[in-house]
């Protein structure tokens, strides 16, 4: 057990875009007052998840109890490397994205602005809530809060397809939390009796029988349905109606991220993956998102829908992470969260890119987007780099990420598995890439022609373009600068990576 | 003082009608002040009574100083304690709300209205805190034959239901009373406790005098409680009522009963009885779960928004009736914490209906067209009763489920976890398709819409005598879902002497 | 013949019951919503027939206490407090009463199968209650001191309850009344089936 420390950081941190909803429902007479108020407490709770990486980084954790709810059982904080990686991730790319918020929904005239805002605060605490829970009931309190506070952001057209959209959204994840996770989670607590705390090594062994603990492990797994695992994973499509700014963090960040997150939690914290070996039931989740990849990296190709395609290429990194939990060799599992922050930030800049062609072009879909890189280099460059990180090639951070993931899956020994991890990588490269070559490099001699000249360019708006290039810088300095995630990863797998 | 507390629960709000139903004829405005004040009065009866026996443990009042077995005696524990505190809140919520609707919906009748309202909390109130069989039956024919008369005021179809309601009732009721005559003939008592130490005194557990009296007060009160399939009076009555009349018999009349069902199945028979001697406990579980289905399926048919509410408390019955035949002390405190959690749940849902009713005068789900827009704070209410009945933490709603799960585990009863579940999904389908047409409207327009800043609807709330109770009872949701640890170690209390978690079966 | 014998012992019950069925075939199956009402008055008299039978017992009389067999007892041992005291007795001497008569003959339950078991029990019962009153000292004394015996008297509790129980349902009846008249006013009829056949072409 690692040394722990109290303190009420990971509660204030969680509280801090909640503290923030009243001032920016009080200011909604004055946007420029409500945005602010929303980087104060964006900086704040950056600033409150920073101060804990040192304590973190030297080996000690740190818990808080906030409330005990139940007989046995409390709300309760703790935070660890795993916790801290995606808290980081999290809250810095919150501040990115009310910038990039700004621009958008402003250039657009969006409807309804302060709900939006309001909504998007709540959301980040439950995201933080997640990251720094310390047991299984805290984990699904804030995971059922991030569906719900989600709902609106979605659905923020409020027109017939947003409708269509959230219902998907909604039922699916709904029905998984509801259907899989609760009586999983139930039956867990009544099986160890213990508070359901998170402990390295996982608290379950000894307790379940081996066809207990395979249903459980599908329980959770397929239940926790944020992570986009086939076959739950058409909400992430359908929540693609969400205003851009949504779909860059929420749907490339907050929410899917909280889906894998809590699997590796599950794998990690509550069965262990010493347990999941003597039991050898990980490789059916492993077939499963290997399955997912392949597939959805080959529906991804289909799409001409930018946002949509990136939504396929969402759902087939995740279940890269997934499948390197499921491997269960310390470096896949390195891999696996590591992947969080990189995917995270590689998979913004991309959101982020389309929205801005949106806001300055109008333009959705792919095969319109032939020479625009003319008109908005700065995006179209950042859209490049972002394509390579998540495609996991030099020099961005996607790259560490892949390197441990495969190599992890050479530890484990499955050598079908690493075809896999090949093929699909391939397949990244396949949708992603020609995007952006072909809004350099047009295909119609017309367009090639063309001068280029920064005269001509047509950007969108700062607030939209800086964020998207800073994102687009941190996947380059992830690639040089990986040590401090890997660090806060290999403290989840007992050595220092 | 303090030691008449038990019985001045009953008579604040007894006098009080009298008094009501004599003055309201001369001076009608005093009608509401004084029901409001009686039950203030009787919510701090209730109170009392439940720190006294948190402090000194079950309280013995015998009525007029007559000594049971032959005395008629309020026995109180932690069980009723809490219950009556549940009844006592919910009916003076419910008369806040009323304030305003009882001239619009029952006109001229304010003074009858409150005078009825106030004799059913006294019958409600009654049944909770008697320690006699008898004296039951005739607190409960108060209660029923009250419930008419605030049915009956209402629309055409509530009429109609009103007159089948009153012949199921008293089916029900007459079972009951017949139930209590063969215990009668087997103890020579109606005293409860009385009974139980007279059945195991004489060994009496193989009976059929006994098993006979067991099956028909079962009945009886599953009749009364509205249990599938003896469910066709509770629909179309609580659905055409007055809102005013269902604001208060749908979050109550139910849950009292199942309040006497547990009573009857502890105290009086003993779960020994109850649960090892007649085993049927399974039966009655595959019957909760077909209640909880049946319930859910027929909410989900529904058009009318109260008369989908009404369904649910059909699926609710179910849960806690399963939940108290699952012969498991975590299954038994979340049967009992349901009891009052659900009291509150249906109370809010149903004061939402009837302030959509109220604004708009319309009864089907598409009432509620953009009310997030009109009516913000009404919608926060209604959300979290909503999310409270789907079991959304950290709503009560939440922890019953989570309590009752946890019994069918225990006990192995998967059949009613998996109801539960279904249930609870199909409770989200329902409201957040409620949700839905709030948020988008009846018609969502097929583009996007780019208003110029944020608009600028009209909001409208509802008055402060609606929206008080509302919010009040939204704020109770979430205090019993956040201090539910406190409530059930009450509970648990209470349940210890009983000793189900040896697992009967 | 034994099943006869005990349907013979038994007949207050299998005429409650038959009484009973008629008044909940009548409040089910009527259209007319009189007669439900009507079928349910059978239904309620059923059930107090029922427990006015319970209370019987053979060459019993009435339950009344005379003047002297309370108060001739009392007057020497207790002097001052007498009017208390006979307070007390009176009660306990019902109790006693009440206690007692409830069987001998009429407890059986509706199978017969059982009656020998049943009848085992009954005895049992008695001596309970006198056992559970044993520490009643009060109760002791009065019953040491009164020339009764319970056996020749019915039991009133019975009677008492039932009396409560008729007031009941002359108020439901009351209350059924009201509510069909209020239907007929709304309706013009009191047929149910054309009640609903109003409702449902909806001129609601």
């Amino acid at each position: 057990m690692n040394p722990a420390i109290t303190s009420s950081t990971p509660l204030l941190a969680c509280l801090a875009s909640l503290a923030a909803v009243l001032p920016i429902l009080l200011l909604r007479k004055s946007p420029n007052l409500r945005e602010s108020a929303t980087f104060v407490a964006g900086f704040i709770k950056f600033g409150l998840v920073v101060s804990m990486l040192p304590t973190i980084l030297g080996g000690t954790q740190i818990e808080y109890t906030l409330w005990q709810i139940l007989p046995n059982l409390s709300i309760a904080f703790r935070v660890d490397g795993l916790g801290m990686l995606f808290g980081l991730v999290a809250s810095s790319l919150w501040i990115l994205t009310s910038l990039y918020t700004i621009g958008y929904m402003r250039g657009l005239k969006e409807h309804s602005q302060t709900r939006f805002v309001a909504f998007f605060a709540v959301s980040l605490s439950a995201t933080i809530g997640v990251a720094f829970s310390a047991n299984l009931f805290t984990l699904y309190l804030f995971y059922e809060m991030l569906s719900l506070a989600t709902y609106p952001l979605v659905t923020h057209h409020q027109d017939k397809e947003a409708r269509t959209g959230g219902r998907t959204y909604l039922s699916y994840l709904l029905s998984t939390s509801i259907g899989f996770v609760l009586p999983a989670m139930i039956f867990v607590f009544l099986k160890t009796g213990s508070s359901m705390e998170f402990a390295e090594g996982g608290f379950l062994a000894g307790h379940v029988s081996g066809k207990e603990a395979l249903i459980l492990l599908l329980l959770f797994t397929f239940g926790f349905a944020k992570s986009g695992l086939m076959p739950f994973h058409s909400w992430l499509p359908a929540a693609m109606v969400a205003p851009t700014p949504v779909s860059a963090l929420l749907h490339a960040v907050a929410v899917v991220k909280v889906g894998v997150f809590c699997v590796i939690r599950v794998f990690t914290g509550v069965f262990g993956l010493e347990f999941l070996k003597t039991m050898d039931i990980a490789t059916i989740i492993a077939w499963a998102a290997a399955f997912t990849i392949v597939v959805s990296s080959l529906i991804a190709l289909t799409q001409d829908n930018l946002k949509r395609r990136l939504a396929f290429s969402t759902i087939g990194q995740l279940s890269y992470i997934i499948l390197g939990v499921a491997l269960l060799s310390d470096r896949a599992v390195i891999g696996s969260m590591a992947h969080i922050a990189m995917h995270a930030v590689g998979k913004i800049t991309l959101f982020m890119c389309a929205g801005a062609i949106f806001v300055a072009s109008g333009k959705k879909y792919i095969s319109q987007m032939d020479g625009l890189g003319k008109k908005m280099p700065i995006t179209f460059a950042a859209f490049t780099i972002g394509s390579l990180s998540v495609i996991g090639l030099p020099p961005t951070g996607g790259l560490i990420s892949k390197f441990y993931l495969v190599t992890g899956a050479m530890d484990a020994g499955q050598t079908a598995l690493l075809i896999v991890f090949l093929v699909s990588t391939m397949l990244n490269a396949a949708y992603l890439l020609p995007i952006g070559y072909r809004a350099f490099f047009p295909k119609d001699p017309e367009l090639a022609r063309q001068p280029f000249s920064w005269k001509n360019t047509e950007e969108a708006s700062l607030p939209c373009v800086l964020p998207l290039c800073i994102t687009a810088g941190l996947a380059l300095v992830l690639f040089i600068k990986p040590q401090f995630l890997l660090n806060l990863a290999g403290l989840m797998v007992g050595h220092g990576g | 003082m303090t030691e008449q507390a038990p019985i001045l629960i009953l008579l604040f709000p007894f006098l009080t009608a009298i008094f009501v139903a004599l003055l309201g004829a001369k001076v009608p405005a005093a009608s509401w002040p004084l029901t409001i004040a009686s039950l203030g009065a009787s919510i701090c009866a209730t109170l009392t009574t439940l720190i006294q026996v948190l402090e000194n443990g079950t309280i013995r009042y015998y009525v007029g100083g007559w000594a049971p077995p032959f005395g008629i005696e309020l026995r109180i524990d932690g069980l009723n304690a809490l219950v009556a505190v549940t009844v006592a809140t919910v009916a003076f919520l419910g008369a806040i709300y009323s304030k305003d609707r009882v001239e619009s919906e029952t006109e001229n009748k304010g003074p009858q209205y409150y005078a009825l309202y106030l004799l059913l909390a006294a019958g409600l109130l009654g049944i909770v805190i008697t320690g006699d069989a008898f004296n039951l039956y005739v607190l409960l024919e108060i209660a029923a034959l009250t419930s008419y008369a605030l049915l009956a005021m209402g629309n055409k179809r509530a009429t109609l239901a009103a007159f089948k309601y009153l012949i199921m009732g008293t089916i029900g009721a007459s079972f009951y009373l017949l139930g209590v005559g063969y215990l009668y003939i087997k103890t020579g008592s109606l005293n409860m406790v009385d009974i139980q130490e007279q059945l195991i005194a004489n060994g009496l557990q193989d009976s059929s005098t006994v098993q006979v009296a067991f099956i028909m007060i079962t009945v009886g009160l599953w009749v009364k409680m509205a249990f599938f399939p003896l469910h066709a009076w509770l629909p179309n009555s609580y659905a055409f009522g007055p809102t005013t009349s269902s604001s208060i018999m749908a979050p109550l009349v139910t849950k009292v009963m199942i309040y006497v069902m547990v009573r009857m199945v502890l105290t009086v028979f003993g779960p020994v009885y109850a649960f090892e001697v007649l085993d049927w406990g399974n039966i009655v579980v595959w019957l909760a779960v077909i209640a909880i289905l049946a319930g859910s399926i027929g909410a989900l048919a529904q058009k009318d928004l109260r008369k989908m509410l009404t369904f649910l408390i059909i699926a609710e019955v179910g849960y806690m009736v399963g939940g108290v035949w699952l012969v498991d002390e975590t299954g038994m405190t979340g049967a009992i914490y349901h009891i009052i959690s659900d009291a509150f749940m249906t109370l809010c849902v149903f004061l939402f209906a009837g302030i959509v009713f109220a604004k708009t005068g319309a009864r089907d789900i598409y009432a509620v067209d953009g009310l997030f827009k009109k009516m913000p704070i009404t919608m926060i209410g209604f959300i979290v009763g909503a999310f409270s009945l789907i079991g959304i933490p950290p709503t009560a709603g939440f922890f019953s489920k989570w309590y009752l799960i946890q019994g069918g585990i225990n006990s192995g009863n998967w059949e009613y976890v998996i109801a539960l579940l279904i249930s609870s999904l199909v409770n989200a389908v329902l409201f957040f398709r409620i949700i839905e047409i709030a948020y988008f409207g009846k018609k969502p327009a097929e583009g996007h819409i780019h208003h110029h800043g944020d608009d600028h609807t009209k909001i409208s709330e509802a008055p402060i005598t609606q929206l008080i109770p509302l919010l009040g009872t939204a704020a109770i949701i979430l205090l019993i879902g956040i201090f539910n640890k406190d409530l059930v170690a009450v509970i648990q209390d209470f349940l210890e002497p009983f000793n189900l978690v040896a697992g009967i079966r | 013949m034994v099943a006869i014998e005990a349907l013979a012992d038994k007949f207050n019950y299998w005429v409650y019951i038959v009484i009973m069925m008629i008044g909940l075939y009548a409040m089910v199956s009527k259209n007319n919503l009189i007669k439900k009402l009507i079928g349910m008055s059978v239904f309620q008299t059923a059930i107090i027939l029922f427990y006015v039978s319970i209370g019987y017992k053979d060459e019993a009389t009435i339950p009344i206490l005379y003047h002297d067999q309370v108060h001739g007892a009392h007057h020497a041992e207790e002097g001052d407090h007498s009017d208390e005291g006979a307070h007390h007795d009176e009660t306990h001497a019902m109790e006693a009463i009440a206690k007692e008569a409830t069987h001998h003959g009429n407890d059986h339950a509706v199978d017969a199968d059982h009656a020998e078991v049943d009848e085992h029990e009954a005895d049992h019962v008695i001596d309970a209650h006198v056992m559970h009153n044993e520490s009643d000292h009060a109760f002791e004394a009065g019953h040491g001191g009164l020339d009764i015996d319970p056996n020749q008297f019915e039991n009133p509790l019975v009677h008492v309850l039932m009396l409560t129980a008729i007031v009941v349902g002359v108020a439901t009846l009351g209350v059924g009344l009201a509510i069909t008249q209020k239907l007929y006013g709304e309706f013009g009829t009191i047929e149910e089936h054309e009640i609903i056949e109003q409702l449902r072409t909806g001129n609601d």
